[in-house]
């Protein structure tokens, strides 16, 4: 009976943890340019994060950093920034999908809606075999159970042990 | 010189043709007496070998003569292209590359068919999907893309040079081990069809086929941290993995087959997950050519990819008809897979054997999805989203935490069934340090070092890092204690020292211990990669004399000066580095121009300890010719290439036959049967 509230308060501990992660974030402007580079695509094809692109000679990479630099110097706020960056570029500047828009938000939810359902599946998986029958013994051949079968297998340990 | 490695393309491809033909025909009609066929068929096999070999020479002879009337040679090499890089040249192209790959399933195919005695049956069908496969790269080669074919009207007097981000050392050897990777997953999956048409008995096959993936997926292994370290060191970005497509590409076939190298002890030891093992030989095998096929096709953007061509279409064929070909047969013989025990509790080594594969699987699965959904979200919504680095960090790492947990807990479970006073019993000690640890990391001042200090509450970066360092404590001290338990039984028994028990104990039972060697080996990367968190970085334009300070670096820039040789000209950053007061190096960030391809490349320069590397860039000049140096401080990235190391050391001691136990060694009964039990009951 002590284990509800016991299990209630680490589920709260767990809450509060997960809020401080949701709600704390880099507040100094060269951490949010770094925060924020490092959310964005440089455009000119080379795939790489805004802030990690260094290909010889890029004509974007350079205009790109600029424009945040201005932005975040601004006090725009993230998703302003975003937003801005997503108006000129195209969608294809954010380095993630966004959670806008049904198909966006099922490229974030899969993976979990997997990991939830594959969970279930082993789960399932198990407690059928549990309660599975034991394989089928030969006509004849009575199973061994209980503490014979507990003798064999303290046997079996002893002839594997080092 | 073309033409001789044109012929040996075709002689090949019928040699491949009458290998699988011979050998289908010899086992159909096995009780016609056409053994003579089916041995025709094994030397025909042996023959492609030889004469894909033969092709793959003439190209290689081909760049070191600078023959450039065919055409591969011409844009991929040129004269002044250093002796080593020639030989890179043969995997640096399209046409080169799938030829290399034809001959690497010859190099594998020659040494099965050598070894066809161990089991003539299984082995001869083996040997026939090989040949399949094999027709299916000849059959590339010769009529899609041949790596033959000549230039028209006059000849040029020099080609047009290898990729510069291709000549570097580590180029000449990261394909090969990638592809020997990639190309040997063929192997076992060939294993496993065959096996599976034949409706094998026993598990003599799973055993055969273990000991090719364990080499496989060495290969593999070293393949995609060659191309990380490849990638860190020439690149210039100062990261080591981007999860690009193609990157995905070859982690993908990586984390299945890690996945099937862990459930294939359940059929091995409890006749269990045989339709799972199937099904996971063949999604490796899938998956690499899936790989390829997004490589070659073009159909998804990357920075690796090759030319768009038609040969996509050829893949998806292959890819198609394979899967076809093991779906039907998986459906006809399936009653054949049936599992011969019981699982008994959920807390148990099958149990997380399961979880175990949940995770890697669930992980590919991320890693394929993130690498399809531009193309989804293209053909679902018209517009084309970019999955990137902060979406797998999001997905990927929370699983990644998860399997380290298994990792520490899996190995000290019991099969069958753990009671919860062993679990404690095994755990507390291990859990306890784990927490000491991340409690200590908590604790202490942030300028002792990257890992110091560490808040999680700041930046979730901090609470993945602190995480994975406390985790990997945990997998350390129950590896740590699995050593210690057995040496301690064999102390005992024997009166030797801990240390000499504890090799003895390895001699014994290497598939395990290498196998613990190798979770060792994955800790350390592990801590490696959890010191990106800490990353930091600089750019500045430096005229001599000029200072930047980046952790408790200060950079002062030396002279800045020009060079030139036959292949190239570069420029070069001098930059005497201090710490304190005290100058402890002077680094040369480079910038080249490849003079046949006019194409340029930075190549950083690198101090690395074991705190942290020092990566210096040089990004490019400003107007007045002064250089800009861009400095990354990466801390614990050196810990990668120790773990990746001890990775391979632990497989290549896992694949060491075991040293028979001595004889007439009593052993008393152990006092609790639970205390022992996770310390003894095989893998």
């Amino acid at each position: 009976m002590e284990s509800k509230p016991i299990l209630r308060r680490a589920l709260q501990c767990v809450l509060l943890c997960l809020a401080l992660f949701a709600f704390v974030g880099a507040g100094d402007p060269a951490a949010r340019f770094g925060a924020l580079g490092h959310q964005l695509m440089c455009i000119c094809g080379c795939g790489q994060i805004l802030l990690e692109c260094n290909h010889v000679g890029c004509p974007s990479s350079d205009g790109m950093r600029n424009e945040l630099t201005a932005a975040v110097d601004r006090g725009d706020s993230d998703s302003l920034v975003q937003q801005a960056f997503v108006q000129k570029y195209g969608p294809t500047v954010l380095a993630a999908p966004p959670t806008t828009g049904a198909v966006n938000r099922a490229a974030w939810i899969m993976p979990f809606v997997a990991l939830i359902a594959g969970f279930g599946i082993v789960i399932f998986v198990v407690r059928a075999w549990k309660n599975r029958p034991a394989p089928a013994v030969a006509d004849g051949l009575r199973p061994i159970r209980g503490a014979e079968l507990e003798q064999f297998r303290d046997q079996a340990r002893k002839e594997t042990d080092l | 010189m073309a033409q001789i490695g044109s012929y040996a393309l075709l002689l090949a491809l019928a040699l491949s043709v009458y290998c699988f033909l011979a050998g289908l025909l010899s086992l159909i009609f096995e009780n016609a007496g056409l053994e003579r066929v089916g041995e025709s068929a094994r030397r025909a096999g042996i023959a492609t070998s030889v004469v894909v070999l033969l092709a793959a020479v003439v190209l290689v002879v081909a760049a070191f003569t600078n023959d450039f009337s065919i055409a591969y040679i011409f844009h991929h090499s040129n004269r002044d292209l250093p002796g080593p890089y020639k030989f890179a040249v043969l995997w640096s192209g399209q046409e080169g590359s799938l030829l290399f790959w034809s001959l690497l399933l010859a190099a594998y195919g020659f040494v099965l068919r050598l070894r066809y005695k161990t089991d003539p049956r299984l082995f001869a069908y083996a040997s026939v999907v090989l040949a399949g496969v094999q027709i299916f790269f000849l059959s590339l080669l010769n009529f899609a893309a041949h790596p033959f074919a000549v230039m028209e009207g006059n000849l040029p007097a020099d080609g047009k040079g290898l990729n510069v981000l291709l000549q570097y050392p580590e180029m000449v050897i990261h394909p090969p081990m990638l592809y020997l990777g990639y190309v040997g997953f063929t192997v076992p999956f060939a294993f496993a069809l065959g096996a599976l048409i034949m409706k094998y008995p026993g598990e003599k096959w799973i055993h055969i086929t273990r000991r090719w993936t364990m080499v496989t997926w060495g290969f593999l292994t070293c393949g995609i941290f060659l191309g990380a370290h490849w990638a860190y060191s020439v690149l210039g970005w100062g990261g080591y993995w981007g999860w690009d497509p193609v990157e995905n590409a070859s982690f993908m076939p990586w984390l299945v087959g890690t996945a099937f190298l862990h459930s294939v002890m359940m059929q091995e030891k409890r006749g269990m997950l045989k339709v799972w093992n199937m099904w996971l030989v063949f999604a490796t095998f899938w998956l690499a050519i899936l790989g390829t096929f997004l490589t070659r096709s073009g159909i998804i953007s990357s920075v690796h990819a090759f030319a768009q061509s038609s040969i996509g279409d050829w893949f998806a064929w292959f890819l198609a008809i394979t899967f076809a070909v093991f779906v039907f047969f998986f459906f006809k013989n399936k009653n054949h897979l049936r599992s011969e025990h019981k699982l008994e509790s959920l807390i148990s080594r099958e149990s997380s054997f399961l979880f175990n594969n949940l995770l890697f699987v669930l992980l590919c699965f991320v890693v394929l999805w993130g690498t399809w959904f531009p193309k989804i979200s293209e053909l679902l919504q018209g517009n084309k989203v970019t999955v990137g680095a902060p979406f797998y960090n999001r997905v990927a790492i929370p699983v990644a935490l998860l399997l380290l947990v298994l990792t520490a807990v899996g190995p000290l479970l019991a099969w069958r069934k753990t009671s919860l006073e062993s679990l404690k019993r095994n755990f507390l000690w291990p859990t306890i340090g784990a927490i000491a640890v991340a409690v200590f990391l908590m604790m202490t001042p942030s300028s002792w070092g990257a890992a110091f200090g560490l808040k999680p509450w700041v930046d979730i970066s901090y609470f993945y890092s602190l995480m994975a360092i406390a985790l990997s404590v945990l997998v350390t001290l129950t590896v740590a204690s699995e050593f210690y338990r057995g040496g301690r039984v064999i102390s005992g028994h024997t009166g030797q020292g801990m240390f000499a028990s504890m090799v003895q104990l390895t001699h014994r039972n290497t598939r395990r211990y290498g196998g613990y060697i190798v979770h060792f080996g994955v800790v350390v990367v592990i801590i490696g990669l959890a010191g990106a968190a800490f990353n930091q970085d600089k750019e500045m334009e430096m005229k001599n004399g000029d200072q930047m300070n980046i952790g408790s670096y200060t950079l002062i820039c030396r002279s800045f000066t020009e060079d030139e040789n036959p292949n190239q000209y570069s420029q070069w950053a001098i930059l005497d580095v201090y710490k304190g007061d005290k100058k402890i190096d002077t680094m040369t960030p480079v910038r080249e121009f490849y003079k046949a391809n006019q194409q340029a490349s930075t190549k950083p320069d690198i101090r690395s300890t074991f705190k942290e590397d020092l990566y210096l860039v040089y990004e490019g000049q400003n107007e007045k010719g002064q250089p800009i140096i861009k400095a990354h401080l990466n801390p614990l990235v050196i810990w990668i290439w120790i773990g990746v190391w001890i990775i391979l050391g632990g497989t290549v001691l896992a694949l060491v036959p075991n040293a028979p136990a001595p004889v007439g060694v009593s052993v008393p009964k152990p006092k609790l049967v639970e205390h022992a039990a996770p310390a003894v009951t095989g893998d």
